[in-house]
């Protein structure tokens, strides 16, 4: 094949349309970023992160209204800090994670809220229920890379996350916390 | 006419044996529990009772300092007050590094304790997976040590009480 500079040039603007049509997602820096859920277990504040979860957010600054955001985390990947807690975590009762092995979270729409902060609704779903959710997002530039911030009450029970015995709320607490901190550059 | 510790010390004393032998075999079997809502409540009660016992055991240790254990019977053999000695010492130093042992092994493993549901004890160090291996097993011999130690002094006690018929173990016994 030859190349003229006509291909080259329709090559080019190829690229850089195509760049402009569908803003390439940022890329996420995996090392830095982190999502995890806080549970109060007798009161007691635990957090527990994912080990594996990926998360894509297509974010411009000069343009909020088209950003997009998804995560996806392997619910059996969490760390409570005991071998045997993160087995049974991994169960029916938790996250049936054989059956389940997902959660997932697919913005719908991103609103700006003042400086440097974004509303963020979407779908949520865990152990095949789904619900409409929404919450502040924060979005700062750290070493030149973009520092997406934010915590998601939800109710455990509301997903069934926690069966049987575990659904007595005075152990552990219906409410729990999820956070993330997603750093991401070009 | 014995001779009794002070009423208080007879308090301290079985206070924080009944607290001990509650935290020590609750220990035993929440450990060996498979995971459920009450292990867990198992696991906060045995930590609130070794948070007791460890502000006992200041608290104790504060009025023994200030005031004498009654005497020892004249007939006693030297070596078995040195002996004697030796072993309260060596409970009382377990009274401390038991809890203590506890209280950091939960911190190494990213538990900070809250006493009754309610007040947050201080983290004094971060949660730390390397540490955490260490703690439990210092925590676990410490305890078996504990054990040993309860053991010889009870057998000790009953040994002056029910063999040499003194008034030892009536000493630290309340008034009949």
């Amino acid at each position: 094949m030859k190349f003229t500079s006509g291909t080259m040039l329709a090559a080019l603007l190829g690229v850089t349309l195509g760049a402009a049509a569908v803003a390439a997602p940022l890329k996420t820096d995996p090392a830095k970023s982190r999502v995890s859920v806080v549970f109060k277990q007798m009161n007691v504040p635990v957090e527990a992160p994912f080990k594996k979860f990926t998360a894509s957010i297509d974010y411009d600054a000069g343009k909020p209204d088209l950003a997009k955001a998804s995560v996806e985390i392997d619910t059996a990947s969490v760390d409570v800090g005991e071998a045997e807690m993160n087995k049974e975590a991994a169960k029916k009762d938790w996250f049936n994670s054989a059956q389940y092995p997902k959660a997932t979270f697919v913005s719908s729409a991103i609103k700006p809220a003042g400086a440097g902060k974004l509303t963020v609704s979407g779908k949520l779903s865990i152990k095949g229920k789904s619900t409409d959710v929404s919450f502040p997002l924060t979005v700062k530039t750290e070493a030149g890379k973009q520092v997406f911030e934010g915590a998601l009450p939800i109710r455990r029970l509301s997903y069934n996350i926690g069966e049987g015995d575990w659904k007595d709320t005075s152990i552990l607490a219906d409410e729990v916390v999820i956070k993330f901190r997603v750093t991401a550059g070009q | 006419m014995v001779q009794r510790y002070t009423t208080t010390a007879i308090v301290f004393h079985w206070l924080v044996a009944l607290l001990i032998i509650g935290a020590f075999s609750m220990g035993l079997v929440m450990t060996e529990m498979s995971l459920s809502p009450t292990k867990l409540q198992y696991y906060s009660w045995h930590k609130w009772a070794g948070v007791t016992i460890l502000g006992l055991a200041t608290l104790r240790l504060l009025w023994r300092l200030g005031h004498r254990a009654p005497p020892y019977p004249a007939s006693l053999p030297a070596w078995q007050k040195f002996s004697a000695n030796l072993l309260h010492g060596l409970l009382y130093v377990l009274m401390f590094a038991v809890p203590v042992s506890g209280y950091f092994y939960t911190l190494s493993a990213g538990y900070p304790v809250l006493y009754f549901g309610l007040f947050e004890l201080p983290v004094l160090i971060e949660k730390n997976e390397e540490l955490k291996p260490v703690l439990q097993a210092v925590h676990f011999w410490l305890n078996m040590t504990l054990a040993n130690a309860v053991g010889l002094h009870i057998a000790a006690a009953l040994k002056h009480h029910f063999i040499d018929r003194d008034d030892v173990l009536r000493r630290m016994l309340p008034k009949a």
